[in-house]
């Protein structure tokens, strides 16, 4: 690598705005290009949910704010249906692969690693640079393919064949080859994200960091990333299979040409399980942070909860075809994956447990990372407590593809990336951007968030149990769904709330940006090693290469006259910011 | 552990960053392949038999030739790579040349496959086995293309000189990338051409 990249601090005034800012390789500057993504990507992904609710609860009516949109796509804002297939494929692929990853991993997982480990960057700065721009591109033609003819693609999130697997199914020729196209840019930004996390980690720790000594957070990314990079495989060979069945008219999932439309469900749900917990592992492990310092106790099971997600990913392999109880395979097959599917319950509930066991008897304080880290225990502990019904057989077969496993996965999404990820924030903005978020707006966006965020989806269930179908255009067409109606209109209602909740946020986030109080460089007194680099962190990070002499979470140790324990000191911190 | 990595192995350790990225990446490229060989064996299983007449016309000869031609530029690769640990740079860029060759040679004996079975009126699109053929050997084929992209542009540093004194490690990078290349052909070949 060139010389001005690691000469030392102090060499950022040399590059240009370009440099500094736009094509920048400093791990730092690409984690927050990832955050400003996801935040925008989730703006298009809430509004989109938006359309969705207005259109179920007041079927073909004008949904107002709509208007914009140009025929053949919407008629003065009046959704027509494949609109709205479009809408459900998109929120959801937005959501989770362009907001879920990039918020997590992205932002989190490059701005902290190497700031956690007290590395001067990643191990590859360049392939981080470019690991940005691949999924840039991947977001752009995601939302460009809205713009083809036949619109965007509306197979699901799923994409499931044979829909996917020939236009004439949806009608979306382009919308859908442009939508695999994002994918697969989306899968190899992550690749090369997850090439970069794991040789960061295991290569360029400070001297004394040993990996059981490292900040959860940081296990929990390259755990995320070890799940990604050897689930995404198999999706990424049967995605050339769809797009060579697309568009040469290949067979692979077409059965009258002699392939299989089953297998796609297999290919995707190999990884799509995973996928789930390459989302979850970084949102617990900012959780994991951020609730010792404000308990100001260690962690409880430090080893153990590192175990019980090694545990939870590899089970995460094998239940995959719990999503396909109903699509006809084998029966043979449904008891073993039934059976691993509750198993993955166990060492989750270990973690959720050890949350809770550090909660107790701890010095808790309730700024809005804590208040938002706990809102988080809460929901996600509904989200898994439902998944236990939705991978029983028997009780699956009753509920599948209804609104039951709508509101399921939402609680289990919705807590790990939203709440979460605003924990994060909340947590290492001052980090970030070197000021304080305000608590004011804060808390306001909390309770608002998560009280709206309950009356969305608890009624869901209710929905769920009711018969109500997911995905279906106009519920008013169903004689035994009209009863539920008005539960549609109060969910709607509930929804709008939700995203109106999020205005604090978007105030407060730009506010603090430009005026908020400036941050010392450990806010929160908090031991890990990002903290013991100065505030705003330089390019190259540490003036030196930090020695670590404990392990992250030694707050209130016996003994010793503060409460917290830095990592890189041998005895006490001397300056309390 | 109390302070136990010296300055010295923290510097140590940045030395083999490029290894492990390549062997991290070369994991999740086993996944993709390994993914892919599976749907075709199970496909291939479910098919009873049906596809033994297809799998018949396929050249064994060519397949063959082709599977030395691979081997072999695995070997010069191994001698680029011994060359450049010894600092023999003539030897170890003539090696490389060797090998950038081979790949050339096997992606051409692949093209007049590709023709030969296409003027016999076997496509893709004729019927699920040939589709697995093109799908399976065009995606190795596009991994051997960039292993030969790769091998011509260290070829080319050390031509010029420019691979030494910081980069020549690159080319044992570019070596494990190589035989996984040639790992997946020895997967491919008895899959494709020997089983029928």
């Amino acid at each position: 690598m060139s010389k001005e990249e690691h000469a030392g601090n102090g060499h950022t005034e040399d590059l240009g705005f370009w440099r500094k800012y736009i094509f920048s390789i400093d791990h730092k500057t690409i984690g927050k290009q990832y955050l400003f993504l996801s935040l925008f990507m989730a703006l298009v992904g809430g509004l989109m949910a938006y359309y969705m609710r207005w259109q179920i609860a007041w079927p073909e009516t004008a949904v107002p704010g709509a208007g914009w949109i140009p025929e053949p796509t919407a008629y003065d804002g009046i959704i027509p249906p494949e609109f709205y297939n479009a809408l459900v494929t998109m929120h959801g692929t937005i959501m989770v692969f362009f907001v879920g990853m990039p918020f997590l991993l992205g932002a989190f997982g490059n701005f902290l690693i190497p700031l956690m480990i007290g590395a001067d960057d990643m191990a590859f700065p360049r392939l981080n640079m470019m690991s940005f721009w691949t999924i840039f591109l991947g977001s752009l033609v995601m939302i460009a393919s809205f713009f083809f003819e036949g619109g965007s693609a509306s197979a699901g999130w799923t994409g499931y064949a044979p829909l996917s697997a020939d236009p004439i199914h949806t009608g979306a020729n382009w919308g859908m080859n442009l939508w695999i196209l994002g994918l697969a840019l989306e899968f190899t930004s992550f690749l090369m994200g997850g090439v970069n996390f794991l040789t960061t980690t295991v290569t360029m720790r400070a001297p004394g960091l040993s990996m059981f000594r490292l900040p959860l957070m940081v296990w929990m990314q390259i755990t995320a990333a070890v799940i990604f990079m050897l689930s995404v495989g198999p999706l990424i060979a049967g995605a050339i299979l769809l797009l060579l069945d697309r568009t040469i008219g290949t067979g692979f999932f077409i059965a009258e040409r002699g392939g299989d439309p089953l297998l796609w469900q297999h290919l995707f749900w190999f990884f799509g399980h995973p996928e789930v917990y390459v989302v979850l592992l970084p949102g617990l492990g900012a959780i994991m942070e951020i609730l010792p310092v404000f308990s100001r106790k260690p962690i409880f099971g430090y080893r153990t909860i590192i175990w019980s997600t090694i545990v939870a990913g590899v089970l995460s392999f094998i239940v995959w075809a719990h999503h396909m109880f109903v699509s006809g395979m084998d029966p043979r097959l449904v008891m073993p994956f039934s059976i691993t599917t509750i198993l993955i319950s166990v060492p989750f509930a270990i973690v959720i447990f050890a949350f809770m066991a550090t909660l107790w008897g701890g010095s808790l304080t309730f700024p809005t990372p804590m208040l938002f880290a706990i809102g988080t225990i809460l929901t996600f502990i509904i989200g898994g407590v439902t998944g236990i019904f939705n991978g029983s057989a028997p009780v699956d077969i009753y509920i599948h593809d209804t609104y039951f496993v709508v509101s399921h996965f939402h609680y289990t999404l919705f807590p790990d990336v939203f709440l979460g990820g605003f924990a994060a924030l909340y947590f290492w903005f001052p980090k970030m951007f070197g000021r304080m978020m305000n608590e004011t707006l804060g808390k306001i966006h909390f309770w608002w968030t998560m009280i709206a965020f309950n009356v969305v989806f608890i009624p869901m269930f209710v929905l769920g149990l009711g018969g109500h179908m997911r995905r279906i255009y106009n519920p008013l067409q169903y004689d035994f769904l009209k009863p539920m109606q008005e539960m549609n209109q109060f969910i709607t209602w509930a929804a709008i709330c939700l995203l109106i909740g999020q205005i604090p946020f978007i105030i407060n986030f730009f506010w603090s940006l430009f005026k908020g109080k400036k941050a010392g460089d450990n806010p929160w007194n908090a031991n890990t090693l990002e903290w013991a680099a100065p505030t705003p962190v330089p390019h190259g990070n540490f003036a030196t290469v930090p020695s670590v002499y404990h392990g992250p979470y030694e707050y209130s140790l016996p003994g010793s006259e503060t409460d917290w324990q830095p990592q890189h000191l041998q005895s006490g911190p001397t300056t309390s910011a | 552990m109390s302070v136990a990595a010296t300055a010295s192995e923290y510097q140590a350790t940045h030395t083999i960053r490029g290894k492990m990225g390549m062997w991290w990446f070369l994991a999740s490229e086993i996944m993709v392949f390994g993914g892919f060989l599976a749907i075709y064996i199970l496909y291939r299983m479910a098919s009873g038999g049906a596809w033994a007449a297809h799998a018949e016309h396929v050249s064994a000869t060519i397949g063959t030739f082709n599977t030395v031609l691979l081997l072999t530029s695995s070997l010069t690769m191994v001698k680029a790579f011994e060359y450049i640990d010894a600092d023999d740079r003539e030897k170890a860029r003539n090696f490389l040349l060797f090998t950038v060759l081979l790949g050339v040679a096997f992606l051409g004996v692949k093209g007049f496959e590709y023709s030969k079975e296409i003027a016999a009126g076997y496509t893709p699109l004729s019927g699920i086995f040939w589709s697995f053929y093109y799908a399976l050997t065009g995606l190795h084929g596009l991994h051997v293309l960039a292993g030969v992209i790769l091998n011509f542009s260290l070829f080319m540093m050390a031509a010029r000189g420019t691979l030494w004194p910081k980069t020549q490690g690159r080319v044992e990078y570019a070596g494990l990338y190589w035989h996984f290349v040639d790992l997946i052909w020895i997967f491919l070949f008895p899959l494709l051409y020997l089983s029928y």
